[in-house]
């Protein structure tokens, strides 16, 4: 592809190359070993932290440096080269979920603790809200934060939580009305520590990352660890939902292009019937295809991401993007491992993981169906 | 149910521009369409019987819309790339895909060859009464034996003095009947092979140009499609396009920007027939309630804006790609290929919306089905375009 493809610049390609050799020389060999452990290690957060990968859109008064959503956007793509989903996932989570609603909505006092800490590496965040009783349904929520003095007492059981493990905070949707809904939830910044009690669940795919159930139970909360307005957390949601949804469009274009390329190699390498794979016609146009899905995942996410940057709330692009690319993601792995053939069906390469990973992405951030309702609904219908 | 997005609301409806755009785009795009829906449309179903007449050239001419993106110097508007996009784009309204397509002819097939090789003299003979829409243009690529496989041209121009003698015959050629001017791709040296070809200017009106039959089609009734036959037709050798030999690099090139064009059209096309059946889901009731409002009908709407979306992207983004020099064959290819197919899938999904009211003429959706339907297989097929994708990488 053209290294400047509106909207990035030259500044946001040369951030692409020096991340892109930080990864592929730092976290890209660790990622079967990764995968097979279900975990990644801690360090890998500061080592990020020491590249300034962490904050790369947030002020510099926070520690960041002073960037904006293209250069986030740059690393997004770049973090699919250490071809361990769930690796990115963690580090995902931890930059553009946990921490965004800290900067936009966090008082000073939040902003020196949680988001500065986090920037350096030192404190992992995670973003709590689906529950297993709600997930894209997120008013019915039920996880109930009761006043007391001083804050109040969570009870309450969030799932499929990322960095879920690991987290130090967790931003937390609860219950702050007993009816909760649209105007009663709140968000609280809940660290770890007594009555707080992570599992790890097992996954399909995105295995290096430590998704987990996290039980509250009284768990006692400071008032000043409110994050936002009481009552009016639904806002803070809404408010990162378009970010993260073209977030994983990111992902899914950058984890498509690494594929593709991966692919498109092995097909000129591998001979079959004497002569390379790639010389026979029917995966000659297979890999067309399946560029021209890639293209055409890029052009709708980028446009998208140009308007999201500009300010438009373009809600009805991001949803788009979100559901076109995380389908096509699905398919082209599918199609990857297909031209490895049985190479591909076995763990010593990396298209099995690749497909595995990219199964989420039709699920998470909002399923397809609720894109297609989202869609609906701009639609008028 | 209850998401998070039924709290917040942005204005859906805004209208909001593409960056490729400027406000004299959009203002041009306001008038094609105004003009496209008064002139145009209240023929359409009339023209599917008769092919559309005459007029429309020269009416589209005294607007200045033949020539929006050609050089004032021969009467065009000068105006960039971009603006021949606006006219692809909005003549979809006229809701007849055989006039959009001799238009295409006219102005990004046939014309962008004569300005980009021809004489001075060829200029003024052919692409200045072109743009005023006095004269109509067709451009002669296809033969009975050799379609996308343009190497297997047979039709022979053989020198004779100062003139060549053609012989031979071309195919699926629209405006083919109504044409002033053929631009016609001929074999000049038979052993020379990519080599060998020769573009000529032939007038429709010499002897030995025989127009041998109107062709019946699948879609696409309101534009004529001539199978032509050559008998030793002689033109003088001032007639040749550009130089001898470079016929088939020529005609390379022209077909990108007729991908362009023919894509641009797609998600158009696309797009009308979606609004219109947006529309009618909104209206048709079944089991008590607006077709649109069940679930399926409204995911399937999902699906389709998002595939016309996707295919608007890739093509806007080509196009400023090729309006800012490059000469981008590859995604090109991707644009006529995604485009063309998302289309057909989504003039398919239109009819199914519709029920049986889909299957009937009356409702033009059976229409949008049949025309978008060549889509895939004009200008490139879809098995040429993956193959040039393919190639693009070496593969």
């Amino acid at each position: 592809m053209s290294p400047l493809t509106p909207p990035f610049n030259e500044e946001h390609e040369e951030l692409r190359s020096s991340a892109r050799g930080f990864i592929e020389r730092e976290l890209t060999p660790h990622a079967a070993q990764w995968e097979e452990d279900e975990w990644f290690p801690n360090e890998v957060f500061t080592k990020m932290a020491a590249q300034g990968l962490l904050g790369l859109k947030y002020p510099e008064e926070h520690g960041g440096q002073g960037g904006d959503y293209l250069h986030e956007a740059v690393l997004i793509e770049e973090l699919t080269r250490i071809g361990s989903g769930g690796t990115a996932a963690g580090i995902g989570a931890h930059v553009n979920i946990a921490t965004p609603p800290i900067w936009k909505f966090g008082s000073d006092e939040h902003k020196r603790n949680y988001l500065r800490a986090a920037i350096r590496g030192e404190k992992i965040g995670a973003l709590a809200i689906t529950e297993p009783g709600a997930g894209s349904d997120v008013a019915a929520l039920r996880t109930r934060a009761t006043p007391v003095d001083g804050g109040w007492v969570l009870n309450g059981e969030k799932t499929y939580i990322t960095n879920g493990v690991r987290a130090d905070f967790m931003v937390t949707a609860v219950k702050t009305t007993e009816e909760g809904g649209h105007h009663g939830i709140s968000f609280l910044i809940v660290e770890r520590g007594e009555g707080v009690k992570s599992s790890a669940l097992h996954k399909l795919g995105w295995r290096a990352s430590d998704t987990a159930t996290i039980a509250f139970e009284d768990v006692f909360v400071p008032s000043e660890n409110l994050l936002g307005a009481e009552h009016e957390g639904f806002k803070l949601i809404m408010a990162n939902f378009q970010w993260e949804r073209l977030a994983m469009a990111l992902g899914a274009v950058g984890a498509m292009r690494v594929a593709w390329e991966r692919t498109a190699e092995y097909a000129r390498e591998r001979n079959a019937f004497g002569k390379p794979l790639s010389g026979h016609q029917a995966i000659r146009h297979k890999l067309a295809d399946m560029a021209t899905s890639v293209y055409t995942c890029q052009c709708v996410t980028y446009d998208a991401l140009r308007r999201f940057v500009n300010g438009e709330e373009p809600l009805k692009e991001v949803s788009m993007a979100k559901l076109l690319t995380q389908r096509a993601s699905f398919e082209l792995m599918d199609e990857c491992l297909q031209i490895h053939g049985g190479a591909g069906y076995m763990r010593e390469y990396w298209v099995e993981r690749a497909a595995r990973d990219a199964r989420l992405g039709p699920i998470g951030g909002g399923s397809d169906e609720i894109m297609r309702e989202i869609l609906g609904r701009v639609l008028a219908l | 149910m209850a998401t998070a997005e039924s709290v917040l609301k942005p204005d859906f409806a805004a209208k909001r521009k593409h960056f490729i755009f400027n406000h004299e785009h959009e203002a041009l795009r306001e008038s094609i369409r105004n003009f496209a829906l008064k002139e145009l449309a209240p023929h359409a179903a009339e023209w599917e019987e008769t092919t559309f007449p005459n007029w429309v050239f020269t009416r589209m001419g005294e607007l200045g819309f033949l020539g929006l993106d050609k050089p004032e110097e021969y009467g065009g508007q000068g105006g960039d790339y971009f603006s021949a996009m606006v006219l692809a784009e909005e003549i979809a309204n006229a809701n007849c895909g055989g006039l959009a397509m001799g238009v295409a002819v006219q102005t990004d097939m046939a014309m962008p060859p004569i300005l980009a090789f021809g004489t001075e003299e060829q200029k003024q003979e052919w692409a200045v009464p072109a743009i005023k829409g006095e004269k109509i243009l067709c451009l002669g690529i296809t033969e009975p034996d050799a379609g996308s496989d343009v190497a297997g041209i047979k039709t022979r121009a053989v020198r004779d003095g100062d003139e060549f003698v053609i012989n031979g015959s071309k195919t699926y050629i629209t405006n083919g009947h109504r044409a002033d001017v053929i631009v016609l791709v001929s074999k000049t040296d038979p052993d020379a092979g990519y080599d060998g070809f020769t573009l000529f200017l032939v007038p429709m009106d010499a002897p030995g140009v025989i127009r041998e039959k109107k062709l019946q089609k699948l879609g696409m009734h309101a534009s004529d499609t001539a199978l032509l036959a050559f008998q030793d037709v002689r033109v003088p050798a001032s007639a040749m396009l550009g130089q001898e030999g470079r016929g088939f690099y020529h005609i390379m090139w022209e077909l990108q920007g007729e991908r362009m064009i023919g894509a641009a059209g797609c998600v158009s096309g696309a797009q009308k027939c979606f609004d219109h059946t947006l529309q009618y889901a909104k209206e048709r009731e079944a089991f008590g309630k607006a077709i649109g409002h069940f679930q399926v009908i409204r995911h399937k709407f999902a699906e389709m804006a998002t595939k016309i979306e996707a295919a608007r992207q890739l093509v806007y983004m080509t196009a400023w790609r090729f309006a800012n020099g490059e000469y981008p064959v590859r995604e090109i290819s991707m644009a006529k290929l995604y485009s063309a197919r998302i289309a057909c899938e989504v003039a398919d999904e239109c009819i199914q919306i519709h029920g049986g009211a889909g299957y009937m003429r009356e409702y033009n959706v059976e229409r949008v089905w049949r025309d978008m339907r060549l889509n895939r297989i004009g200008a490139g097929t879809d098995e040429i375009m993956l193959e040039v994708i393919g190639r693009s990488y070496g593969l």
